[in-house]
């Protein structure tokens, strides 16, 4: 693998994949914790309308309105669930069920309606993404880091991606003491005067925010894997918060990279010539991982059990 | 053309659509109810999204196989054993780690889901088994159903509406009280496997009509919605079967009717309209008539009080409060209290004067529970009972100068 091959066909894709897993996984961490795991899965199927009616609205393919239409309809759906679930007394999961489906639904609908044909906006486009396609064409080599006239050409995801990564590590390191306590004990919590209801509203928007951005470069399967997968991978590995977001992160540039060169050249590998979904590689490969933690990870198991299992923790009565 | 779609005479293949979908409608929010009342109405989320890799496998070892890779009943076996593995998963990993079942469900989700599309772009470079038309399991197409894919799907929707009828008892005492179910004898492991069998296969024959991504629509939406209309489990489930039926029937009617209308969204949006409509006018638990029973409450509260404190000879400064007794004809524009307000205002201190000796008094204690501020204590004591009472008001007194 030469440099002036890699830098402009891979470098700028992986750099994004790892800024989209880590921006996701981080909120993720919390969101595990707090049983709103799913949250993410919601929000990337309601961004759908969003992108849809940002582009029926404004009439071009450019990124801000779609973004700006995305986070509206995300912090719609965010209204709708609660509301549902207050006005008609539902439980969470249904009431977030009977939303997203209805506003994806919409989506589709929208997007078959519209004549979007002339331009590159589809429904597949929006679920796999296409991170392959990232690529940065005014690169030659490595030289091309320190180069300011290809630096200009890198694509715009990157800037985003990495901004929105920044606001998320941002918000977490501002807020890590009261999201802390507030996710594990929210009473307590409250007594402390954090309004938890704000902090918990400000969780869920951040995430939404990062899966907005991540969204518009590789599309919703990444996102809503990297949510749940590295941080419940890191969760069976430790029992301290602070480690767990750490592994969570590293766990989350470690699936992006090896599904991104797995996708790539796996196929190669195994006497095949074409590539396959990086997007769809970078979801098995936090797939497998978890897997591995929840066959052998040492925190794998709920509440002491791991350690009443380990002979040492077993106090062992005295001799007569 | 509409009404010829729901009158279904736009030919024998519209029909069989329209009625597979109608009993497809049905079968699911039958099933669907259950899965509701168990409270995992976000498995069926995962139950389809976990179907993509199945059907992507059935369709390489078929196309391998020297086959045609478009057999339908093969790729919904695909279908059906990979999204049972994802089930067997969601449960190893909820039960055996500590991971709570939203995570389970999600990560099983979006890692089968990422799956299945490295197959589909594996099985976008093959050359041979026709692919095209592969995606549509994604959002459901209808238009390039063969008559067979059709008679399939009526067939086993219409099966697994018999089946869900034939266990509707069995899965209601799972749902609500495992324990009673448990000390009856019943194997409610087996009968949650039955529920989720039945969502499976629900899921599995609505991947072609309304696509993987929205047929858990059809499983949560009109279970919720029947939920708005009645207390009953056996209602919860008929309405939910019809509604259901409904919004497939119409759905799929719409879309034969009118170019350009995908089958699976509108199937979708139909059901969330009879939501929305449910949601606000339902009788009981709708928004509608919380709004007014909240407004006759806070109605009755304000006379009340304004009447009390008529009776205790106070000026009234709520504004609401004078609006109402003026309304009433119990007061005067100016707030001074009209001949009938005056007499009512005594009755409305009799009925509290009553109230407070009733709740002072241990003996009448189930009595006084039912003090809210509101009633009149004739509704809930006898004229003997109150004839007591009245006896124990103090007097009046003339007042020493």
């Amino acid at each position: 693998m030469n440099g002036a091959e890699f830098v402009p066909l891979s470098l700028v894709p992986m750099l994004i994949g790892v800024c989209v897993a880590v921006a996701c996984a981080l909120p993720g961490n919390f969101l595990v914790l707090r049983r709103q795991a799913l949250i993410g899965d919601a929000i990337s199927h309601v961004v759908l309308p969003g992108i849809v009616a940002g582009f029926l609205v404004t009439g071009m393919v450019s990124t801000w309105p779609m973004m700006l239409g995305a986070a509206a309809a995300a912090v719609v759906a965010v209204i709708a669930i609660e509301a549902v679930r207050r006005l008609g007394r539902i439980e969470p999961g249904a009431a977030m069920g009977v939303v997203f489906t209805a506003m994806f639904a919409g989506g589709v609908l929208l997007l078959e309606l519209s004549d979007t044909s002339q331009v590159h906006l589809d429904v597949e486009h929006a679920l796999y993404g296409n991170l392959e396609s990232l690529i940065w064409l005014d690169a030659s080599g490595w030289s091309s880091l320190v180069d300011p006239a290809a630096l200009k050409g890198l694509p715009p995801e990157l800037g985003r991606m990495a901004a929105a990564l920044l606001g998320v590590m941002l918000f977490l390191a501002i807020f890590w003491r009261p999201l802390k306590i507030s996710t594990f004990d929210e009473g307590f919590a409250r007594t402390m005067g954090v309004r938890t209801g704000v902090l918990g509203l400000a969780l869920v928007i951040v995430s939404a925010m990062a899966a907005v951005a991540a969204f518009d470069a590789v599309g919703s399967i990444i996102v809503i894997a990297m949510f749940i997968c590295p941080p419940a991978t890191a969760r069976m590995l430790t029992n301290r918060l602070g480690v767990q977001v750490a592994l969570s992160a590293g766990l989350a540039a470690l699936s992006a990279v090896l599904g991104y060169v797995l996708a790539g050249y796996g196929p190669l590998w195994l006497g095949y010539a074409d590539s396959v979904s990086a997007a769809g590689m970078i979801a098995t490969v936090s797939g497998l991982l978890l897997m591995l933690a929840a066959t052998i990870g040492p925190h794998r198991r709920r509440g002491g059990a791991a350690i009443a299992l380990s002979p040492r923790a077993v106090p062992r009565a005295p001799r007569p | 053309m509409l009404f010829d779609a729901l009158s279904l005479q736009l030919g024998y293949n519209a029909t069989l659509v329209t009625l597979g979908a109608m009993l497809l409608g049905m079968a699911a929010g039958v099933g669907g109810t259950f899965l509701f009342l168990r409270k995992r109405a976000l498995v069926s989320d995962a139950v389809s999204h976990a179907t993509l890799p199945g059907v992507g496998i059935a369709f390489i070892v078929m196309v391998a196989l020297g086959g045609d890779g478009r057999n339908l009943p093969g790729l919904l076996a695909g279908a059906a054993l990979s999204s049972t593995a994802g089930l067997v998963l969601i449960d190893w990993l909820t039960r055996r780690t500590r991971l709570a079942e939203d995570s389970a469900i999600g990560a099983v989700l979006s890692v089968f889901f990422g799956f299945g599309v490295v197959l589909l772009t594996v099985i976008q470079t093959m050359t041979s088994g026709r692919q095209a038309g592969l995606e549509g399991f994604l959002l459901g197409s209808t238009a390039g159903m063969l008559r067979t894919d059709a008679q399939i799907i009526a067939v086993s929707a219409a099966l697994t509406l018999a089946l869900v009828l034939l266990l509707r008892r069995p899965l209601t005492l799972a749902a609500f009280d495992p324990e009673y179910a448990r000390a009856t004898g019943q194997n409610v492991a087996r009968t949650d496997l039955a529920m989720m069998g039945l969502v499976l296969a629900v899921t599995v024959v609505g991947l072609k009509i309304v696509g993987l991504i929205m047929i858990v629509a059809l499983l949560i939406v009109p279970p919720v919605t029947a939920r708005f209309w009645t207390e009953r489990t056996d209602g919860v489930l008929l309405i939910a079967g019809m509604l259901g039926g409904v919004s497939a029937y119409v759905g799929a009617a719409l879309s034969a009717a009118l170019p350009g209308i995908p089958t699976g969204p509108i199937i979708v949006l139909v059901g969330f309209a009879l939501f929305l409509v449910s949601l606000l006018f339902a009788p009981q638990r709708g928004v509608l008539s919380a709004v007014l029973r909240h407004r006759a409450y806070q109605k009755a509260v304000h006379l009340r009080q304004g009447l009390l404190a008529v009776a205790q000879g106070q000026q009234i400064y709520e504004r609401l409060t004078l609006r109402l007794l003026i309304r009433a004809g119990w007061a005067k524009p100016d707030g001074v209290a009209t001949e009938q307000g005056r007499g009512r205002a005594a009755r409305a201190l009799l009925d509290e004067t009553r109230w407070q000796i009733v709740r002072r008094d241990p003996a009448l204690e189930a009595a006084a529970a039912l003090y809210d501020g509101l009633r009149d204590i004739e509704t809930v004591l006898t004229p003997d009972q109150i004839a007591t009472i009245d006896a124990r008001i103090p007097a009046p007194r003339a007042v020493k100068s």
